[in-house]
């Protein structure tokens, strides 16, 4: 057998990340007692990544690992914008986890693995390797939702998140075996060969599929897999449930395109209604069960299953009746759909540990009641996310939403299209009762927003952020065009 | 019926045998000694597959490690069986229809029509000497060396997640330090004082 | 050989092969089982000459026959299974503590070429198997539904699982530098090298290079074993007799066997992979069985010197030695075995 030592540069992020992974053990081992060591640390961790992830590896596809790690454009661009996630989340919830006492250092520890797996599977182009990201992430992910660990709360919802995340793990092996054994392949190119040249026995790779789209929902946390989502953002610590709402969604977004797209591209017929099926119950049933919400985790939650859906309705529309020039524009939609989400979701559960203090968790919709008058500035930053959420014209959520439904329409799903409309108008009932406490209500109380500077800086680049591209939403999407273009074909 | 099928049927029966019990038995200790049954026979059935490797370390993992400090906990827990089995009977019928159906649907994917032997012959035996263990190695630590090392970082998560979920430290509670009383020296504990010798 | 049994052979017919492992297999369990009951009376005597005793000598010529009339005491007396015991895994807990210390005999090579299965993987196999073992006592300790036997099997769960992973490290240390995971080609493996051409070689054996290891296997395995100093399994002074506390007559008897199996299969197994199986320590003397048995019983006194001279570890330090010590060590010395035998000073190319 002849071995050729596989080539590091393309991984070279990875490799950063997991030997930083094992400094910040160390040094949470052996110097507790210098308390922001850990948390800088993992920020350098994630600066130093970003700039591997720019500079070392080349523009062009490039495989390593025998075939198992692929370094493309698009998953750059992803690996990009989850560092930022990640390290905009450790930021805000800072302050939150040193009222509680919490601030040790393997939640960082724990944050800085779950990039580690989440960049894993960003590049897998292997079953076995995606996999392992995947457990990887969410081991650490179930780990930290249980982190304030004298909570009930928080340890039931640990408990559902593992029990029912291993069942998803389950299905979703068992779909890669029927995959396997069906075309003979584990890594994504040979298994996409396999499907072109119909190698492959259909019946087996249908069976698999199913399996594969059930572990796949279960990860993004669509209908009729979404039970474990309400539960699991209202029970985490509050800084957790914004890790597990951010970065987390652009890697099940990875994963996604990485199996269907890349993969299985040749069954899109299949998987596309598939996708359809949950994307409709999802943007149906998250936008009514967020209305009878009063916990704004709660109702977060339920709007995060409708976006998913309207996500997945970017990857209903690539291919028509066998065509597939409509393909990597409906496909760039879903990404700036999920990069745009990912940039609300930070800033609303932002808000949520911005105003949150010691002792007091800022958790119910009357806790936000005249935020006006104790903080214009913030409330404003509030409302900005709210109408970005709601899809008002001229904020980020918007143009994510007319992207997607402009494929859709071009796919000529015009129902489809007509749906995802009348259900957003629905949906921005619950986001403007948001606005309307805030403005018109009376302060429950008017105790001043306490925050570490960073963080009011943060947040406010960060609303700022979602109204600017709103504006000129035109790098982005145009970003999210060329990665797919330079990956796919 | 051959020797090596026989001996796979058997050890089938054992298999499905034991892990029903598994379900079934009322007592927790019990079931988990019937989930050791069946890990050690299915070891036995990957040993008939060839996959000597495989099979020992099941048997060494599952069976002398994670089931060992399973049963420590589960015969330590006082668990009321009863409480447990409350509403049994009424999901049962959901359920049993349920698993009839998967498993109906299963065996029509995964019958003989695309697993059988015609679809996917048995694989020719391997050359005298031919060495399972070896071979797993040679490719573990080459060809699949970047999921070989990611899994022991996955490894690494949960036992950091183990650790800091349960290691605290309780007030009140006095501990010991072994490493201390080791370290113990005559000096520390003996003086040896001069003294002149008294008269009555 | 193959000659003589042919008519046997064809007596049989088609279960000749079952019939001659059967036969093979009591060719190497009744010498054992023999070996176990005078070990028993070594350990007495040993001990007895190290107290300035004299120790049994009453029961025939020098009480040779003392064993015998021990296993027939055992053999008549009643088994008495407690009324809030659970019956069936009462019976089974002497029978799983037994079993593995025999199956673990079958890949244990006695000889070039006399080993009952000249398995591949038999390192494996051995650590498998063994670490079966601790079912016997846990079960046993369960199923008596009594609190010493339960805190004895406790103990034992702790202290086997923690002592397997150093021994585990160490036998990696050995299947390193042999390059094999099949007994007899390790004990070969051993026959060579620079002090093997210089006639010296029993320098040439594993136990030299791999000192730190060959030191923790030794005591790892009277840890494993269950034996003194680390016998808090059935430390009388505060379990009682441990898991052993409700079993009386032939199931207490088997116990007792399983643990001389276990300590004489310790002893073996230091032999084969540290001091060079039935290899001849200097150049001029022939190789064979004899000299494992040497060996063997050199270790084995070992464990009977160790028992009449230390005092018994308290149990929170049995586990410090185990995993604050013994594996951090184990775990570095692969690593110095692994980069010596890449480095130029590699003596086993």
């Amino acid at each position: 057998m002849n071995f050729v030592v596989p080539d590091f540069y393309p991984a070279a992020a990875e490799i950063f990340v997991a030997v930083m992974a094992l400094v910040i053990m160390l040094a949470g081992a052996f110097a507790r007692s210098v308390r922001w060591l850990a948390y800088t640390l993992t920020q350098l961790t994630l600066v130093g990544a970003a700039l591997i992830t720019i500079f070392v590896p080349s523009v062009d596809v490039s495989y390593t690992f025998s075939g198992m790690f692929v370094s493309d454009l698009f998953g750059n661009v992803l690996k990009l914008l989850i560092y930022l996630a990640v390290g905009v989340a450790l930021l805000y919830g800072r302050g939150y986890l040193a009222d509680r006492r919490m601030e040790r250092p393997e939640y960082y520890l724990l944050a800085v693995l779950m990039t580690l797996g989440m960049m894993v599977m960003v590049s897998a182009n292997h079953l076995l390797t995606l996999y392992i990201g995947l457990e990887m992430m969410s081991l650490a992910l179930y780990g930290m939702t249980a982190f304030d660990r004298d909570s009930v709360r928080s340890t039931e919802a640990a408990m559902k998140y593992f029990v029912l995340g291993a069942l998803a793990s389950g299905l979703l092996l068992y779909g890669m075996s029927m995959i396997y054994g069906a075309t003979g392949a584990l890594d994504f190119v040979s298994i996409k060969d396999a499907l072109y040249f119909q190698t492959a026995n259909k019946t087996v790779l249908l069976f698999g599929l199913v399996f594969l789209m059930a572990g796949i929902a279960f990860k993004l946390g669509v209908v009729p897999f979404h039970m474990w989502v309400p539960d699991v953002y209202q029970g985490a610590p509050t800084a957790v449930t914004l890790l597990i709402a951010s970065a987390p969604k652009l890697a099940a977004f990875a994963m996604t395109m990485r199996l269907l797209v890349f993969a299985l591209f040749e069954l899109a017929e299949q998987w596309q209604a598939m996708l359809m099926f949950l994307a409709v119950l999802s943007i149906i049933l998250g936008n009514l069960a967020a209305i009878a919400q009063s916990n704004i985790k709660r109702m977060l939650a339920y709007s995060g299953i409708s976006h998913m859906g309207f996500m997945l309705l970017g990857l209903v529309a690539g291919v028509v009746s066998g065509e597939t020039h409509n393909a990597i524009t409906a496909y760039s939609a879903a990404m700036f759909y999920a990069v745009a989400y990912v940039l609300m979701s930070l800033a609303s559960f932002g808000m949520v540990l911005l105003l949150a203090r010691a002792g007091f968790e800022a958790e119910e919709i009357d806790d936000f009641k005249g935020l006006n008058k104790r903080s214009p500035w913030f409330a404003a930053m509030m409302m900005i996310v709210m109408f970005s959420m709601a899809g008002i014209p001229f904020f980020i959520g918007f143009f994510a939403k007319l992207a997607v439904l402009q494929s859709v329409v071009a796919a000529g799903y015009v129902w489809l299209a007509v749906l995802a409309v009348v259900m957003s108008v629905i949906g921005a009932f619950y986001y403007l009762r948001v606005v309307k406490v805030m403005y018109f209500d009376a302060p429950a109380d008017d105790a001043p927003i306490h925050a570490p500077a960073e963080m009011r800086v943060m947040m406010s680049v960060n609303g700022l952020s979602i109204a600017a591209l709103g504006l000129m939403p035109q790098g982005l999407t145009y970003l999210c065009w060329i990665a797919l273009l330079a990956s796919l074909t | 019926m051959d020797f090596k099928t026989f001996v796979f049927y058997f050890l089938g029966a054992i298999l499905v045998f034991a892990a029903l019990r598994v379900i079934t038995a009322r007592n927790p200790v019990h079931a988990a000694l019937y989930l050791v049954l069946a890990f050690f026979t299915a070891g036995g059935v990957w040993l008939l597959l060839h996959a000597e490797f495989l099979a020992i370390v099941l048997v060494m993992v599952y069976v002398g490690a994670v089931m060992v400090l399973f049963l420590f906990v589960v015969m330590m827990l006082d668990i009321n069986v009863e409480r447990l089995r409350q509403g049994f009977w009424s999901y049962l019928p959901v359920g049993a229809l349920i698993g009839i159906l998967l498993v109906v649907e299963m065996t029509i994917v995964l019958g003989g029509r695309y697993f059988g032997l015609e679809v996917m012959p048995e694989p020719p035996a391997m050359a005298e000497g031919y060495s399972n263990t070896r071979a797993l190695g040679m490719v573990l630590y080459t060809e699949y060396v970047y999921p070989f090392e990611l899994a022991s970082l996955v490894l690494l998560v949960a036992m950091i997640v183990a650790v800091t979920l349960t290691l605290r430290k309780r007030k009140g509670t006095k501990y010991i330090n072994p490493d201390d009383q080791v370290a113990v020296k005559r000096e520390g504990r003996v003086e040896l004082v001069k003294m002149p010798a008294e008269k009555e | 050989m193959e000659a003589m049994l042919e008519p046997v052979a064809q007596f049989f017919g088609p279960t000749w092969p079952l019939v001659w492992t059967l036969v093979k297999i009591v060719a190497i369990i009744a010498p054992l089982m023999i070996c176990v009951a005078y070990l028993t009376l070594a350990e007495r005597k040993v001990i007895g000459y190290m107290q300035v005793r004299i120790g049994p000598n009453r029961v025939g010529p020098l009480g040779l026959l003392q064993p015998i009339a021990d296993g027939m005491k055992l053999l008549f007396k009643e088994i008495i299974v407690p009324s809030g015991a659970s019956k069936g895994l009462f019976i089974l807990g002497p029978i799983l503590a037994i079993a593995p210390s025999l199956v673990a005999w079958a890949v244990v090579p006695f000889d070039e070429g006399l080993v009952l299965a000249n398995v591949n993987a038999g390192l494996l196999f051995l650590l498998a198997v063994t670490s079966m073992e601790v079912y016997g006592v846990i079960v046993a300790g369960w199923a008596s539904n009594s609190k010493y036997p339960f805190l004895g099997s406790m103990r034992a769960a702790a202290q086997m699982v923690s002592y397997e992973v150093s021994m585990g490290f160490a036998l990696i240390c050995v299947l390193l530098i042999s390059a094999s995971l099949n007994l007899t080609d390790i004990v070969l493996s051993q026959g060579s090298g620079r002090f093997h051409d210089m006639g010296l070689s029993f320098l040439s054996w594993n136990w030299l290079p791999l000192l730190p290891m060959f030191v923790v296997f030794v005591i790892s395995g009277i840890a494993e074993t269950n034996r003194a100093p680390f016998d808090v399994v059935e430390g009388e002074a505060e379990v009682v007799a441990g898991h052993m506390v409700e079993y009386s007559g032939m199931s207490f008897a088997l116990f007792f066997l399983a643990e001389y199996a276990n300590m004489i299969l310790v002893s073996i197994l230091t032999s084969v992979l540290f001091l060079g199986g039935w290899l001849s320590p200097v150049g001029f003397l022939p190789d064979g069985f004899h000299w494992l048995a040497l060996k063997t019983a050199a270790i084995l006194f070992i464990f009977l010197w160790a028992r009449a001279t230390f005092p018994r570890f308290r149990y929170d330090h049995i586990m410090r030695l185990g995993w604050k010590v013994f594996i951090p060590v184990t775990l570095v010395w692969v690593i110095v075995v692994a980069v010596w035998m890449m480095s130029p000073l590699s003596i086993w190319r």
